[in-house]
């Protein structure tokens, strides 16, 4: 078995894959983004609800996609929350990092995210990973539009 | 089955003799592009180093041989598809440039508002957008043949959809991502009787089985030289000559002309009419070449061959949890898509290729067809003759792990 096989499809991106956590969509008051991948079909329903303190309140996702784009959502989800713009932001700006980079030591605060770090040994596959990411950075411009109902950025 | 050599076949292509990822190549992506044998290769270097220069215009030896060369692929590629006369044959860079052309010369003069252009539904994007865009120019409407539940098309429909006010009927001959090979003559015949034009993207079949324009009835098909062995950016259109000369002409410039003033200008009659500019002289002799190599082996030979192959491969897939094949049973051609429960196309193809196998895994230029049949994409092993069912056991032995590391 091939280790970079290995390292891409852990144990926690299958699970995260097969059960995705904060699946599905918030119904009020949340910022509604789509995404997709139109080269491979991967799609992402994101919805962002922001605190009026400005954090991060509530994060879900609708989607369908290879495992990686799934695995992605999921992780990000439940590390978004009750985060602030600022530390959001600096979280994506490490993921793309270590999904692109050879990064020596991945920022502990991406926890689990850092499993993901074996897509830079595949560039096919880094627009999979940083999908959801994408979304949540649109979520982020569009923050001071107020709830949206439903957008497409394509 | 006729005496064919398959391993000395098989040596006559030196890039799959080589290890990926640590794995030999097992290249089963041959609907997406096919490999090139040496004869193709050596075509392209003899003509680089001995006979260079531009056609139909230098009064030199190199310019005669090249033209010699340019011409004579023409001629080949007429005999190959049964054409006529070799001035049937339009040098495209594609299937898709082919078809762009008759969307765009054909289609302006001949589609009006209210006409109907008629395709299937499991057209490749090359066979639908070029008549969109045709549609939104002229304020023509689009119908489309359905695809039945068994991946054929649904032809007890034909009757109501191929009406009087149908002036094209574009359709494929072989699926890209099903398989299902079309009755290309049934289809021509019906269009015929009410009196439109046929179009057959011949993408898929060009190399594979024998394609004769004139059996089929066809006015028009298209074909890329890539997938049947010749250099990319070679391929053909063949029309009906009496509907080339009656279309107007497409690129303007050197060659499509006959005389130039600083108003107008006159133009020659099809095939040159079509070719403006300084061809892609290379790659038409490549296609010739291509041609000769692949009568060599038989066209009917390699289709029983990649018969054998698909029949194999339909039968060791049947035998793997979670894997549904899409498409019809019979009546296929060399490929087969399918969907494997515990992976999505792209996690599958990823692990296919660390095994070097290389398979195509997403949508297949085929999006309207996927939403129809609610799937996310399909992952999609297609054959050549150089093949063997030694490598489909090895797919299917890799596609078996594939499906216990994903479970």
């Amino acid at each position: 078995m091939s280790t970079e096989l290995d390292e891409l499809y852990q144990s926690v991106i299958l699970d995260h894959s097969k059960r995705p956590r904060n699946f599905g969509e918030i119904a009020d008051g949340a910022v509604h983004v789509h995404g997709d991948n139109p080269s491979c079909g991967d799609e992402i329903d994101l919805s962002v609800k922001f605190g009026a303190d400005g954090l991060v309140e509530d994060v879900k996702f609708k989607g369908m996609g290879c495992a990686i784009s799934q695995a992605s959502a999921s992780l990000m989800t439940m590390k978004l929350k009750g985060k602030s713009e600022a530390d959001a932001r600096e979280m994506l700006r490490a993921f793309h990092d270590i999904v692109t980079v050879e990064v020596a030591e991945p920022p502990r605060m991406l926890g689990d995210l850092r499993l993901l770090a074996g897509v830079k040994k595949f560039p096919q596959r880094v627009k999979c990973a940083m999908l959801a990411w994408r979304a949540f950075e649109q979520a982020l411009e569009r923050k001071g539009d107020g709830p949206t109902v439903s957008t497409e950025p394509h | 089955m006729t005496s064919i050599d398959w391993a000395k076949v098989r040596a006559d292509f030196p890039i799959l003799a080589q290890q990926v990822n640590g794995k030999p190549l097992l290249y089963l992506d041959n609907a997406a592009s096919s490999q090139k044998p040496r004869a193709v290769i050596s075509a392209l270097v003899n003509y680089y180093e001995r006979d260079n220069a531009n056609v139909h215009r230098g009064l030199h030896e190199l310019s005669s041989r090249a033209t010699d060369a340019y011409e004579g692929a023409r001629v080949k590629v007429a005999k190959y598809l049964g054409a006529a006369s070799a001035e049937e044959i339009v040098f495209t860079r594609g299937t898709t440039e082919a078809i762009n052309l008759v969307a765009q010369t054909w289609g302006a003069r001949f589609v009006r508002e209210g006409d109907v252009i008629l395709l299937t539904e499991m057209e490749h994007h090359s066979n639908l957008v070029p008549w969109q865009m045709l549609a939104e120019r002229t304020g023509a409407r689009l119908r489309f043949v359905p695809v039945a539940e068994d991946g054929t098309l649904a032809l007890e429909r034909l009757g109501d959809l191929l009406t009087a006010e149908v002036k094209m009927f574009a359709f494929t001959h072989i699926s890209n991502s099903l398989g299902t090979i079309n009755p290309v003559a049934e289809l021509c015949r019906a269009a015929r009787a009410v009196g439109a034009v046929t179009l057959v993207d011949a993408a898929q079949s060009i190399g594979h089985l024998p394609v004769d324009v004139r059996e089929m009835g066809c006015d028009f098909l298209a074909f890329s030289g890539h997938k049947m062995c010749a250099p990319t950016g070679s391929g053909a259109l063949y029309g009906r000559a009496e509907l080339l000369d009656a279309m107007p002409p497409w690129h303007g410039g050197g060659e499509m002309i006959v005389t130039v003033s600083y108003e107008r200008s006159t133009y020659k009659k099809a095939p040159a009419r079509f070719e403006a500019g300084t061809p892609n002289i290379a790659g038409a002799v490549g296609l010739g070449a291509a041609v000769d190599y692949i009568e060599g082996i038989g066209r009917a030979t390699i289709f029983e061959h990649d018969l054998a192959l698909t029949r194999h491969a339909l039968a060791r897939l049947g035998e793997l949890p979670g894997v549904r094949v899409q498409g019809p049973r019979d009546r296929r051609g060399g490929l087969v898509g399918f969907t494997m429960d515990a992976a999505h196309p792209h996690d599958l193809t990823t692990f296919a290729d660390q095994h070097g196998l290389a398979l195509r895994g997403g949508h297949h230029c085929n999006m309207p067809l996927m939403k129809k049949l609610r799937l996310p994409g399909t992952t999609r092993a297609s054959f050549y003759f150089y093949n063997t069912k030694v490598e489909v056991d090895r797919m299917a032995d890799i596609l078996a792990e594939a499906v216990r590391f994903f479970a």
